[in-house]
């Protein structure tokens, strides 16, 4: 099928891309990441694949939403019939004039994993949700990868007025081979509109993850989005957010990274009008020779006055050889507003430690109960149950305490 | 039960402990009373197993087993137990998920099953109410954010769970109001047995008055100066430590 104002947008991504191609490290977002080992790999688009090996995903608290390799399966999922939902290539069919009045308007600033997926995406999401609607149950969207090749989706989510609505993005696999997950997300949310966006990053662990989220919030609305990075050989995730008047933004993350991982947060809260709050928390920790990477900008536009913002990150290394490159920023040029920012960086305490086995806890589950605590504070932000219970059993397993 | 002979401790090059010898039976009560800074809370700390104090000299027995060679968890499975003079805040671990580590640990080490879930929750609700503690302690975590006399109180409300053979309670009865006091001495009465022994680290007679020791000892730059009955610590209240070094 050939549309043509899609057609001209992928002829563009498409020519940038050839030019400029993945990232280069000497970019100022990208100084802690190398990503030249993926370009190496000469991975090819995912092609459809009939078959899936994958078991059924629960069903009951949540609809579904499922890709395999970068395709929606229809047959796999479970959709709610209260909003507009459907593959973004049905989307450019039955939903036209509204996504192309969306399509790429949330992206301010492109770069190489935009613009590849841009030019390549192979399916996506759309989802409207209706002035004054409320989604019943969280919509669960689940990207299961199974080829050595790269995975390129591209999703418009649209929530209108005082819509409200819970969405969780899963990544998983059941492989050990490399592949690349490259997902792009676009999200307006509307006046006094509420989204929720839960990510959890479980890729295989050789595999690379570029997660691209950027939401346009407008007056009032409010977008809280929880980040769970805890697979993937490397993986880079941004998130990026406009906020118009009076809007609130809340961004949570964990970081996991053990063996060789590379994790990469890179986080922009824009306030561009006055009113705003934003709160930022993200955690990690890192094991072995794992490496994490912290980049949270808040940038407060000149007439955004009377802003509350506040940005916080901790880290607890757990090996000498771990490392974390943790750079807040604040770029206020309002004269008006209540910012502060914070960041730690460091080890387990000894005190307590000691206090714990001075109970009767041996040395390793103690530092394991404590580092389970650290990372619970972020999974107990959680407000949808299952899925709480489901992070604190992946915790549980990655540190365990009997 | 406990024999600490001729015991120096290091902390970095500063001797803390300078010779001390302390004998402690079955189902005794020894206070341990002295100026600050004199090393009750390096005994208190050494006994437990801390790290960053080292032993030059000197033995520690315990039920005829070598103390020193005990890793601190080991120590605490078989029945030692420290009540803090500064307990340790732990944000993220809540105290009833502590106290059932903290007993299926010793439990596991005396070669008893888990505690059932539900004969658990009785048992906690039970020593909680004991120590006329609101049950909404056990669901915060570790000591955070508690006040200075709800600590100390958690800390006899852990000794109670866990049942141990050897408490050591390191100036528990500060910073307890008059009624926090009697209650935490009530608990740690009721704790008395035949075959538990306690050592009280102290700087005020009033815990004395509700918990009788069989020994009062001084502990005075590093060293066990002077020991006596439950009236030494009397005369302790009225004289202060200045006679014990000039004689
Ligand atoms: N880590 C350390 N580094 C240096 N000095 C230390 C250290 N720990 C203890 N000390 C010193 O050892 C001495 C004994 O301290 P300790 O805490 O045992 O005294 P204490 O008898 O319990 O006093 P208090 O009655 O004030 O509680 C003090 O002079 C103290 O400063
Ligand atoms: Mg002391």
């Amino acid at each position: 099928m050939s549309i043509s104002w899609l057609d001209d947008i992928r002829t563009q991504a498409k020519n940038q891309f050839e030019k400029t191609g993945f990232p280069a490290s000497n970019l100022e977002d990208w100084r802690y990441t190398n990503v030249s080992a993926i370009a190496k790999k000469e991975f090819s688009v995912a092609k459809f694949v009939e078959d899936v090996d994958f078991d059924a995903v629960e069903s009951g608290s949540a609809f579904h939403f499922v890709f395999v390799d970068g395709y929606f399966r229809e047959e796999l999922s479970n959709l709610p019939e209260s909003i507009t939902i459907c593959s973004i290539n049905d989307a450019l069919k039955n939903h036209a004039n509204l996504l192309q009045s969306k399509f790429n308007q949330a992206i301010q600033q492109s770069h190489g994993f935009i613009d590849f997926n841009t030019a390549n995406f192979t399916d996506g999401l759309f989802v409207h949700i209706p002035k004054n609607t409320i989604l019943e149950k969280p919509l669960q969207i689940i990207h299961i990868a199974t080829q050595a090749a790269i995975l390129p989706t591209r999703h418009v989510v649209i929530l209108e007025a005082n819509a409200k609505a819970e969405l969780i993005e899963m990544f998983v696999s059941p492989e050990k081979y490399a592949y690349l997950t490259n997902s792009v997300s676009e999200i307006f949310v509307g006046e006094n509109a509420d989204l929720t966006l839960y990510k959890v990053q479980q890729e295989g662990e050789n595999a690379y993850h570029f997660g691209g989220t950027y939401v346009q919030q407008a007056d009032n609305a409010r977008f809280t989005h929880h980040n769970f990075a805890l697979g993937s050989l490397l993986a880079r995730s941004d998130i990026v957010s406009d906020l118009e008047t009076a809007a609130e933004c809340e961004l949570n993350g964990l970081y996991l990274g053990s063996k060789n991982q590379h994790l990469d947060n890179l986080t922009r809260i824009n306030h561009l009008q006055p009113n705003g709050i934003s709160r930022e928390f993200y955690k990690g920790i890192l094991n072995d020779q794992a490496k994490g990477v912290f980049q949270g900008r808040i940038v407060v536009a000149e007439n955004a006055q009377k802003i509350d913002s506040q940005m916080n990150n901790r880290n607890l290394l757990l090996s000498n050889e771990a490392e974390i490159d943790t750079k807040p920023q604040l770029e206020i040029y309002a004269d008006d507003v209540k910012c502060a920012h914070g960041v730690t960086v460091g080890q387990l305490d000894e005190k307590s430690i000691f206090y714990l086995q001075s109970r009767g806890i041996d040395e390793e589950t103690a530092k394991h109960i404590l580092t389970f605590a650290f990372a619970n504070e972020m999974v107990d932000r959680v407000t949808f149950e299952p899925l709480k219970v489901q992070l604190a059993a992946l915790l549980a397993v990655r540190y365990p305490m009997d | 039960m406990l024999k600490i002979k001729d015991l120096t401790v290091n902390v970095g090059t500063k001797e803390i402990l300078k010779g001390l010898n302390l004998e402690v039976n079955a189902g005794e009560i020894h206070a341990i009373m002295g100026p600050n800074g004199a090393g009750k809370s390096t005994l208190s700390h050494v006994l437990s197993g801390k790290s960053g104090y080292e032993v030059t000299g000197g033995s520690i027995t315990y039920n005829g087993k070598n103390l020193l060679e005990m890793p601190a968890e080991i120590r605490a499975r078989e029945g030692v137990f420290l009540a803090f003079q500064y307990p340790v805040e732990i944000a993220g671990v809540t105290n009833v998920y502590l106290l059932k580590a903290a007993l299926n640990a010793v439990r596991k080490h005396k070669g008893l099953s888990e505690v059932d879930a539900m004969d658990f929750l009785t048992l906690v609700k039970a020593k909680t109410k004991a120590l006329e503690m609101d049950e909404k302690f056990l669901y915060r975590a570790v000591n955070e954010g508690f006040s200075g006399g709800e600590k100390k109180r958690n800390e006899i409300l852990q000794m109670a769970m866990l049942e141990p053979q050897l408490c050591i309670l390191d100036e528990t009865d500060s910073g307890l109001d008059i009624d926090a006091l009697r209650i935490v001495a009530d608990g740690v009465n009721a704790l008395r047995a035949e075959n538990r022994s306690f050592i009280m680290v102290t700087h005020y007679q009033r815990l004395l008055d509700y918990i009788k020791p069989d020994f009062v000892h001084v502990l005075a730059d590093g060293k066990i100066v002077k020991s006596g009955g439950a009236e030494l610590a009397l005369e302790l209240e009225e004289k202060g430590y200045g006679w014990l070094e000039q004689a």
